[in-house]
């Protein structure tokens, strides 16, 4: 079944406190080549049956409405995955 | 519903029997924690309080709403986000804009439903140092002119407990310039930022004045022997987040200033 994957990052400017924590702890175990780290989310929706642009329309108005918070967050991807 | 104090004769202030009938509406939503002490202080306050489920679809004849701090449904997808879309939050979004500008108080969780439902701007992120923190924090009202805080005097400093995990609040500069060109920031921490928010703000109010959010916990200061104790010796009670209740009663009922 097909599947509309949305991905949610932080705003660029927002101070990630989780990507912070996690760029701190990289170089504990060896992995010094990273300067920085942002922390995201991916959203799967599961969709019964075709992807038609309604139903692509609507994942994009629940990722802009519910997935995501505006005021710190982006929808940086909404992208159809065949399974 | 009369409640027994726990202790003695600690009632810390005389409640007047003329604010029993101001009726102030609780909301509980699956993962709320503080909506016994909530109810508890609106009682203590001398008002009568109205438990309020996230799934009724209306808010009765409450006079005013508090949404009380946890964790509802988890803080799952982000802490508010998914409380906001209950069936009674579109109730009081709608009664909070209306023409009758039903007052509400958002505390800690409640603060950021109510930025998710977005009555006030702004949202909050994860504490700068990501941790969870309990503290009893000094507060300054900076604005007695809003339902919340009727019985404060501005620049009383308040001392109420605190604590959270996401209540870092962020805006961008040119709403925080247009919350303090407005007197929209309603209470600041002072001598500690605990959790890295801009221009150390700690609670705010819309346009209004009868929308108010906060981070700190005013309903557990509402009884002697069992709030803050002073952390200076001087100034701050066991009782100082009393007043929100207070203030709001006498404003259903016409008192206060």
């Amino acid at each position: 079944m097909p599947r509309i994957v949305v991905d949610v990052m932080p705003k660029p400017e927002i101070l990630d406190p989780q990507g912070k924590a996690i760029v701190g702890a990289l170089p504990r175990l060896g992995f010094t080549s990273f300067s920085s780290v942002r922390q995201g989310k991916r959203f799967e929706l599961t969709v019964d049956g075709e992807v038609t642009d309604a139903i692509l329309a609507q994942a994009r108005e629940a990722a802009e409405t519910l997935l995501s918070n505006p005021v710190i967050e982006d929808v940086v991807n909404v992208e159809v995955v065949e399974a | 519903m009369t409640e027994l104090p726990l202790i003695g004769e600690a009632i810390a202030v005389a409640a007047e029997p003329r604010l029993a009938g101001a009726k102030i509406g609780v909301v509980t939503f699956p993962g709320t924690l503080d909506d016994r002490d909530a109810a508890r202080a609106v009682r203590l306050a001398g008002g009568t309080a109205v438990p309020l489920w996230h799934a009724d679809t209306n808010l009765g004849d409450v006079d005013a709403v508090v949404i009380p701090g946890g964790f509802s449904y988890g803080d799952y997808l982000r802490a508010g986000a998914i409380a906001r879309f209950a069936p009674l939050m579109s109730k009081i979004i709608d009664a909070a804009n209306s023409d009758a500008k039903l007052p509400v108080l958002g505390i800690c969780n409640g603060f950021q439903i109510l930025t998710e439902s977005h009555l006030l701007p702004g949202s909050m992120i994860k504490n700068d140092h990501l941790k969870f923190m309990c503290r009893d924090q000094v507060l300054r009202v900076e604005n007695s002119n809003t339902a919340w805080t009727l019985d404060y005097e501005a620049g009383q400093e308040i001392t109420v407990p605190l604590k959270n995990q996401d209540g870092q609040y962020i805006a961008n500069e040119k709403v925080l310039d247009a919350l303090e060109a407005e007197g929209r920031v309603v209470f600041r921490y002072v001598g500690f930022n605990p959790n890295g928010s801009r221009r150390d703000i700690a609670g705010i109010s819309n346009a209004a004045g009868n929308v108010v959010g906060l981070m700190p916990h005013p309903e557990h200061a509402v009884e002697a022997g069992f709030g803050p104790q002073s952390l200076d010796g001087v100034g701050s009670s066991d009782t100082d987040g009393l007043g929100f209740f207070t203030s709001v009663l006498n404003k259903i009922v016409g008192g206060s200033k």
